[in-house]
């Protein structure tokens, strides 16, 4: 049966002026939308204060449910373990998945270390993390691909600063509030990070798909170098992160490059840390604009 | 529940109908707050690579629209957007005039389909979401292609699988909104 329709209340000129307003209201609401969303696309930043001020708020709730999604994650990989061997097992594999990172990092950095030593004979300083904290939340349900930190301005983060796990980049933190950022993670479409293979110096572009895959962009075109399994870090071009952290493994070959599986999955990252950006000079001077276009 | 407790005076679905009445608080409060709440869930629940969880604040919109019409007025999506837009990831002011929107397009479908039933209910719910999710990726700022699209369908599909689910929780919750109690 068809309900009595809302739209016609009857003779009530209350009633009809009032369902009137409502869409009024509505429409007045989806135009305002339209002008808030062309405003937020044009500059990003435009509401970084309510969105920071916001995840404030909700940050500490955040905190518990990252330590009930955590223990959750244990419980699940312990009952795996039993599957198999017993939980030892499941330590034992996550220790030696991170053991052969390592492996390809330690293989990076003696590359890096050689070419170094040859041009400068510069010393590498240990990096000290800014913080350390839980991903307290992500954007789950967009296919904008944000995650966002317990730790903000507080604890000395900022814009830019590079997110990583014991495992690998988690992605850069975008804008930050008093106890929280948020982090524009690797697979996100609009995240782009200078790469190097691991076991030599074939340069690319780690681009974010969207999908949960990196697409590897060879910067010198030819012949593709590249094989599956292949192994990428950071090269630390662009000044943002330090070179030689594990990104990503090659899982399929392309034309131009490849298609890449990141190491770090955030689904299963704990605690990550947030180490500074590598070389604030070089951002800075690309950000100063040319003495030529200064003055049009 | 037989036809003869739900006809009776002295008590109905929603408790006792002796000395007790309806909380005027949680009947107007309870579908705002399940809204907003619906809007916070899907950001603490897992940190996952790709879209996976439904957009779960505009599912409940919809569904308390559908479930009971004539609680949420029309201009409900506006607010409700704002704060969705704070928690969503989509960029600001997305929410505000996709969920204004929605709520217009109710409004159209009834006035063109005034019947009610289960498949009706579902096309309309489902008919909203997917132009959201799509409306939201297309206007996300993302770099578009065909991955992105792909990556949506398994988001697409947990969103078409969960429509009536909520609405069954929705129909819960409408009966402790509506749940008489004892005059203080």
């Amino acid at each position: 049966m068809a309900p009595p329709s809302k739209r016609r209340p009857g003779f009530s000129r209350r009633a009809q002026f009032g369902i009137f307003t409502g869409y009024v209201l509505a429409g007045i609401g989806a135009l305002v939308g339209a002008i808030l969303l062309v405003l937020s696309l044009w500059r990003p930043a435009s509401f970084n204060g309510p969105r920071a001020a916001a995840h404030d708020t909700v940050a500490p709730a955040g905190q518990m449910a990252a330590v009930a999604r955590s223990d959750g994650l244990g419980l699940i990989d312990s009952i795996a373990g039993y599957y198999r061997a017993g939980r030892q097992n499941a330590a034992l594999k996550r220790e030696m998945e991170l053991a052969r990172i390592r492996l390809a990092e330690a293989k990076a950095v003696k590359s890096e270390n050689k070419r170094l030593k040859a041009l400068l004979g510069l010393e590498d300083t240990g990096v000290k993390a800014v913080a350390v904290s839980r991903i307290v939340g992500s954007t789950a349900s967009s296919s904008r691909r944000f995650a966002y930190l317990g730790a903000g301005r507080a604890d000395g983060v900022g814009p830019g600063m590079a997110v990583r796990s014991p495992r690998g980049v988690v992605g850069r933190v975008l804008e930050t509030g008093r106890n929280s950022a948020r982090v524009l993670l690797l697979t996100d479409s609009q995240s782009v990070l200078p790469v190097r293979r691991a076991q030599d110096e074939v340069v690319a572009f780690a681009e974010g798909r969207g999908d949960g895959l990196l697409r590897i962009r060879l910067i010198n075109l030819g012949i593709n170098p590249l094989k599956i399994g292949d192994v990428f870090v950071t090269s630390g071009a662009g000044g943002y992160y330090r070179p030689g952290i594990a990104v990503a493994i090659l899982s399929e070959k392309t034309d131009d490059g490849g298609l890449a599986r990141i190491i770090s999955d955030p689904a299963a990252t704990d605690f990550v840390s947030v180490e500074p950006v590598w070389q604030p000079e070089a951002i800075r001077s690309q950000q100063l604009p040319e003495p030529g276009q200064a003055n049009p | 529940m037989s036809m003869q407790s739900r006809g009776s005076v002295r008590r109905d679905e929603y408790g006792s109908r002796i000395d007790r009445r309806h909380s005027v608080i949680l009947a107007y409060s309870i579908p705002y707050l399940s809204i907003l709440l619906g809007s916070l869930f899907p950001m603490f629940f897992v940190a996952t690579a790709v879209p996976l969880l439904p957009p779960l604040g505009l599912m409940m919109l919809v569904s308390w629209r559908l479930v009971r019409p004539g609680i949420l007025p029309v201009w409900a999506g506006f607010p409700l957007g704002l704060f969705d837009d704070l928690f969503s990831g989509y960029p600001f002011g997305s929410a505000v005039m996709l969920w204004s929107l929605a709520m217009l397009a109710i409004e159209l479908i009834e006035a063109r389909f005034p019947w009610r039933g289960f498949l009706q209910d579902w096309f309309t719910g489902n008919f909203i979401l997917l132009a959201y999710l799509l409306l939201a990726t297309l206007l996300s700022g993302a770099a578009l292609g065909v991955p992105l699209f792909k990556a949506l369908v398994p988001q697409l599909l947990l969103t078409m699988l969960m429509f009536p689910i909520v609405s069954r929780m929705i129909a819960l919750l409408d009966r402790l909104r509506l749940t008489r109690m004892r005059a203080p």
